[in-house]
């Protein structure tokens, strides 16, 4: 049986992982390849890589990063963060990345998906989306969820879908940041409209969350986060045993 | 040396990463010469069936994999590459492949129900039909890899070396004498993914 995935997320500045991360064994707990192989040996289905940075000398370091990742961690890569055209498809797919995620760059451009899609193929192509409830609507946000684009999330991630987006992450900014669970009622709507995986973010504050994430949604393929696993509220080892405990498949490393 | 096939489909990165993490002698080889000198060759390949195949034979690699394979060297097909091995595939029309095993490449739609996702991605358990397949050596029933395919070989009961289950059965290794192939990637599936390649380095020649 398939099982369900786990994904933590990195987001990497100049380099360098961002948000604080204290883990006994780790030398460098802001060094994105040493996290990344931790993150691994702990039973991470999948890695996201997310480039923050703006400057040419960021992006440049960003790669060089994602090569040495590439290198010695044997587990999916999925890159985001500046990614506007096909040339950043094959910039980080050059240095071992297996997905690329997109947001910003396709509601500027929607024919970046269906393009990519073409070059890479669908399972290659991820479409990101931030989403937060406007006016009763579910409201696609851009720019790192800093501007309402006025669209509405559903027919936009549709839309992507046909244009050939193979996996959908849907983050809620509702829940994010509040650690109270998962938005599941954004997510059933998403899952309710497109048949590729989806994948959940945004809200996750223990491991009991998880599991009723998938429970409730069956249709929900992997769930992602970032600052539980980086401050070890919760342990990926202890997550997946967890998992499975409840029903759930799980990869137990 | 381990000859990485390069036929201008996909990227040999993350392969060629994984040997060097095995402790292999890994090298991308793209030419007759190249192919001849290796031990082992590896057979990658992502994208569509169809020009995958008219690139290899564009290449003319396709005579030297066949008569190196009847010459006995081992052969490791991986995703893409594993389809190749079969005689033909109907994706998108039908199309010939290089025909070291006896089977055909179909969708996976045949064999799942309709409410499953395609493609069939992610970590997916092995059900080993033939344990004692050399490329098993180090690793366990039931240990999980990682997939990303919409078509799987069928007709292939010659070669089944795995399966796993994903609302029906799906081929996920074969195995016949010095012919192998996985259609997961073990490049990507972790500590039991490098058990594969290492126990592939190590099939007697």
């Amino acid at each position: 049986m398939i099982t369900k995935r786990i994904i933590p997320c990195l987001d990497v500045k100049n380099g360098r992982v961002v948000k604080g991360v204290n883990f006994a064994g780790l030398n460098d707990v802001a060094s994105p390849v040493e996290l990344a192989k931790f993150y691994s040996d702990a039973g991470a289905d999948e890695l996201v890589f997310y480039d923050i940075t703006a400057s040419a000398e960021g992006r440049r370091l960003f790669t060089d990063i994602l090569t040495e990742t590439a290198r010695q961690v044997f587990i999916p890569l999925t890159v985001g963060g500046g990614i506007n055209t096909t040339e950043d498809f094959d910039r980080v797919l050059k240095c071992g990345a297996d997905k690329v995620s997109v947001n910003s760059g396709a509601i500027r451009n929607p024919e970046l998906v269906r393009e990519a899609a073409r070059l890479y193929g669908d399972q290659c192509v991820v479409l990101s989306v931030d989403v937060k409830r406007v006016d009763g609507e579910f409201r696609v946000f851009a720019k790192g969820g800093r501007e309402d684009t006025g669209m509405e999330a559903v027919s936009w991630i549709r839309r992507c879908v046909d244009m050939g987006a193979g996996e959908i992450v849907v983050n809620s900014m509702d829940t994010d940041g509040v650690k109270g669970g998962f938005d599941l009622e954004m997510l059933n709507a998403v899952c309710e409209a497109v048949s590729v995986p989806v994948i959940a973010s945004g809200g996750a504050g223990c491991a009991e969350d998880f599991v009723t994430l998938f429970k409730a949604l069956p249709k929900v393929d992997a769930g992602l986060a970032a600052s539980i696993f980086h401050f070890g509220e919760v342990k990926i080892a202890d997550l997946k045993r967890i998992m499975a405990e409840n029903g759930i498949p799980a990869r137990i490393v | 040396m381990i000859g990485l096939i390069d036929y201008g489909v996909g990227n040999l990165f993350s392969l060629a990463s994984s040997f060097a993490a095995v402790g292999a002698d890994a090298e991308i080889v793209s030419d007759a010469d190249g192919l001849r000198r290796a031990d082992r060759l590896i057979l990658p390949g992502v994208g569509a069936f169809r020009d995958a195949a008219d690139k290899l034979r564009a290449t003319g690699l396709d005579r030297i994999v066949l008569e190196q394979t009847a010459a006995g060297k081992p052969l490791l097909g991986i995703c893409l590459g594993m389809q190749m091995l079969f005689e033909k595939s109907y994706e998108d029309g039908e199309h010939e492949g290089l025909g070291l095993l006896k089977g055909s490449v179909r969708p996976i739609r045949d064999v799942i129900p309709t409410d499953y996702k395609i493609p069939h991605i992610g970590w997916n358990a092995l059900r080993l039909t033939q344990p004692d397949c050399p490329i098993f050596r180090n690793i366990r029933d039931g240990d999980h890899m990682y997939f990303v395919h919409s078509y799987h070989a069928a007709d292939c009961a010659d070669s089944l070396a795995a399966v796993t289950e994903y609302g029906g059965e799906l081929t996920a290794a074969v195995w016949k004498d010095n012919v192998f192939g996985c259609q997961f990637h073990p490049e990507k599936s972790g500590a039991a993914g490098l058990s594969i390649l290492r126990a592939f380095c190590e099939v007697a020649v």
